[in-house]
């Protein structure tokens, strides 16, 4: 049904204006249920309104590196709050309604990055704080400063974005004077699961989630106004536009299409009920009359099975192949790149002593760096995607490699290499025939090291929306599916395992005859 | 006179710290013969050695190979006409036996059968058995086995020179024996130069045609034993002789 239609569309179409410049739109969105459904949507119309291809990068690792991909052209569009615009990004206190604000963040926005708030979908998702229905039933707890009152004996758990934000606990706690006993900070997913077990007695929540109602929460009144309003908007970078008017307009079909009681429906089929963002935003548009697509099945990797984890493996099979062949691809390049690197430098570093010790340990000291900070350091100048993950996964590879290239050539048996001199070799002929062979066994270690140590971090690459075996594993931990985080998480150890045993194997086979023997 | 072998002129060598390896050394070897340095450890009779074949350069004064200063020659092709033994035989240790026997010829590009042959005869000729040896590896070998082949690979290029670093130096005394025979039947056979540091007086006296006693980077007599012994030149030379 799909595919002639495309045909007959593709046919119809003034083929070279259309193909000409990149025709191409990539929609991105954070990382939890509500920013990758409105993104969805957003893809959907794009695809059934536009003639632009749509690409999707969805559950990038939170509001700045969704940011600065959009600044840095790295994705097109993506769904954003106001208030978030307003106090995270502009570093702006909150202060005045919604019309305020979105008005502030819009003349803002444009003047700074020029990038372009749309109209509001028509609903808010603010933060509120919850605490579970019986604790504000027997400390008749109604507002948030009520919560003051007795937050010395309390429990928080809190989202990590929302313990870092200006206008997350840190302004809270200066506004209403809280004092939590003691502040968690948790995944999403897990803060429901520690509230409904009772294992913390406050949280942030969002307004339009599922959850607070199965795990029987209430919300707190913010009776002083510390929360800004936080009006959902697709937020357009103006080159897009300039280039693509009609996104602005396609998008614009979705202003005011919903309310919160209906995006907390949505929200529901995809939290509770484990449904698909993609048939979700499908059926959501085709209920708003804007899509006459069939409801007939989405795609097979993308529908979240129930039931037990051989059926997660068995129907995200493809997927995981697919997945599988990208952290690969990624791992691959980003660790010859290293050995490109790397083993010339060790070497390098062999012949020049002086300052070896010092890039030793500086390239040492990056590997303390943790490995999603030094991915998302790279956001800001490189993107997302692809390059700035290999750029940090090829960082990661040099330091194994460098250290075992100079200190296995440097320390490679001096007597052998003396004599190979003192016989007549040239220094190219020392280092070829003698030094490296005799370093061989250390130098492939270090690679070994280097490409175990890739793959695993390479998971962490999904954060920025490079793909591979994360993917799963953070849309998994968004929504605690345990199957869903294992179908990455087993293949990437079984990754790893083989690599560790293939590299293993080839160590054996290189390591030069003789250096072997015992007598 | 014929052009000597080996000249040293007014050698001094000044480590970066200050202190002198080389005093302002002078000795001539003349072809054939072979000389024995002998001195305790840091006496300069290592350093003197490597400035042969370069692998030490002096601060001031002059070296002569064959009448030709080495300062002016290509250290790499002058190597390849010297033979060098160190203390630990210096084997390749990833190298099969025959191949590093065959070092030098294919550093100069003998073909592969001719290297063959030589390793062959090389091998005999310090007394292993090419059909038993050649295919092991130097881990494989004997301390004494391992210092044949040394030599064997010093020899293999027919170089008319060989310098030799305490080459029986790490043996037991049996072995450090039938090396010495050996030594001095190849010795008798081959006509080469050779220069020999040596911390044992005895073993000096026995393989060489002059002593050289150094200390402290001085040369302080050059000898046959007999004149060392009748005429020694100071005290120290007379206690070691002793």
């Amino acid at each position: 049904m799909k595919t002639p239609r495309l045909l007959l569309l593709l046919l119809l179409l003034p083929l070279p204006t259309r193909a000409a410049e990149t025709g191409r739109i990539v929609v991105g969105s954070k990382n939890f249920e509500e920013s990758r459904l409105l993104a969805e949507m957003f893809a959907q119309l794009l695809e059934e309104r536009t003639g632009l291809q749509v690409e999707r990068r969805l559950g990038l690792a939170g509001t700045q590196i969704c940011f600065e991909a959009l600044k840095t052209g790295a994705i097109d569009v993506y769904p954003e709050y106001t208030g978030t615009g307003l106090v995270s990004l502009l570093g702006e206190k909150a202060g005045g309604d919604a019309t305020v604000t979105l008005r502030r963040v819009r003349s803002e926005f444009l003047a700074r990055w020029d990038l372009w708030w749309l109209a509001p979908l028509g609903f808010e998702n603010s933060w509120e704080i919850a605490v579970s229905a019986e604790l504000a039933e027997r400390e008749k707890l109604r507002t948030i400063s009520d919560l003051a009152r007795i937050s010395g004996r309390l429990r928080g758990g809190f989202g990590h974005e929302f313990v870092g934000r200006e206008d997350g606990l840190r302004g809270l706690e200066r506004i209403y004077g809280l004092r939590f006993a003691s502040v968690q900070p948790l995944q999403q997913a897990l803060q429901y699961q520690a509230a409904g077990d009772r294992r913390i007695d406050a949280m942030d929540a969002y307004t339009t989630d599922a959850r607070l109602l199965r795990h029987r929460l209430v919300v707190l009144e913010d009776d002083k106004g510390f929360f800004p309003p936080y009006d959902a908007v697709p937020l357009v970078s103006g080159a897009t536009l300039a280039k693509h008017p009609e996104v602005g307009a396609v998008l614009g079909l979705l202003a005011g299409a919903f309310d919160e009681d209906r995006m907390r429906a949505l929200n529901f089929r995809l939290q509770e009920k484990g449904e698909s963002e993609m048939v979700v935003a499908r059926d959501a548009l085709r209920e708003l009359g804007l899509s006459n697509k069939e409801g007939e099945g989405g795609e097979p990797e993308s529908a979240r099975p129930a039931g037990g984890l051989l059926e997660t493996f068995q129907a995200e099979r493809h997927a995981i192949a697919r997945r599988t062949g990208e952290h690969l691809a990624l791992s691959a390049l980003a660790l010859l790149l290293g050995l490109l690197v790397a083993v010339p430098v060790g070497l390098w570093l062999e012949r020049h002593r002086r300052g070896a010790e010092t890039v030793i340990r500086l390239l040492g000291l990056l590997q303390t760096v943790p490995s999603l900070a030094l991915l998302a350091f790279f956001v800001p100048f490189l993107g997302i995607g692809i390059v700035p993950a290999l750029v940090a996964l090829w960082l990661y590879s040099l330091f194994p490699i460098v250290r075992n290239t100079y200190t296995g050539v440097r320390d490679a048996d001096p007597r052998a290499v003396e004599a190979a001199t003192a016989l007549g070799m040239t220094p190219g002929q020392v280092l070829r025939l003698v030094r490296l062979p005799l370093a061989a066994p250390i130098l492939l270690a270090g690679i070994r090291t280097a490409a175990v140590l890739t793959v695993g971090t390479a998971t962490l690459a999904a954060f920025i929306g490079a793909g591979g075996l994360g993917e799963p594993i953070v849309t998994g931990l968004q929504l605690a599916d345990t199957n869903l985080i294992l179908s990455g998480a087993l293949p990437a150890a079984a990754l790893a395992l083989v690599v560790d045993g293939v590299l293993g194997w080839v160590e054996r086979a290189l390591r030069p005859a003789g250096l072997d023997i015992r007598r | 006179m014929p052009t000597p072998s080996l000249e040293a002129d007014q050698l001094s060598k000044t480590w970066p710290d200050g202190t002198a390896a080389l005093a302002g050394v002078s000795l001539t070897v003349a072809p054939g013969e072979t000389v024995a340095l002998v001195g305790e450890s840091g006496s300069g009779k290592t350093t003197l050695l490597r400035m042969f074949n370069r692998l030490a350069e002096p601060t001031a004064g002059t070296v002569r190979v064959e009448g030709l200063s080495v300062a002016e020659a290509d250290p790499i092709a002058l190597r390849r006409r010297i033979g060098y033994v160190p203390q630990d035989g210096g084997l390749l240790p990833h190298w099969r036996v025959e191949r590093n026997v065959e070092l030098v010829p294919r550093l100069l590009g003998w073909d592969a059968a001719r290297r063959r042959e030589r390793a062959r005869e090389m091998l005999e000729l310090v007394g292993l058995s090419f059909a038993v040896h050649a295919g092991r590896y130097p881990a494989e070998l004997s301390g004494g086995q391992r210092q044949r082949v040394s030599f064997a690979r010093a020899l293999a290029a027919d170089p008319p020179i060989l310098l030799l670093d305490e080459p029986f130096g790490a043996l037991d005394t049996l072995t450090r024996h039938e090396l010495y025979r050996q030594f001095l039947d190849l010795r008798a056979r081959l006509p080469k130069t050779m220069v020999l540091v040596t911390h044992d007086l005895g073993e000096a006296c026995r393989l060489a045609d002059r002593i050289g006693v150094m200390q402290r980077g001085h040369l302080l007599q050059l000898g046959t034993a007999a004149e060392l012994r009748e005429r020694p030149a100071d005290g120290y030379v007379r206690e070691l002789l002793g």
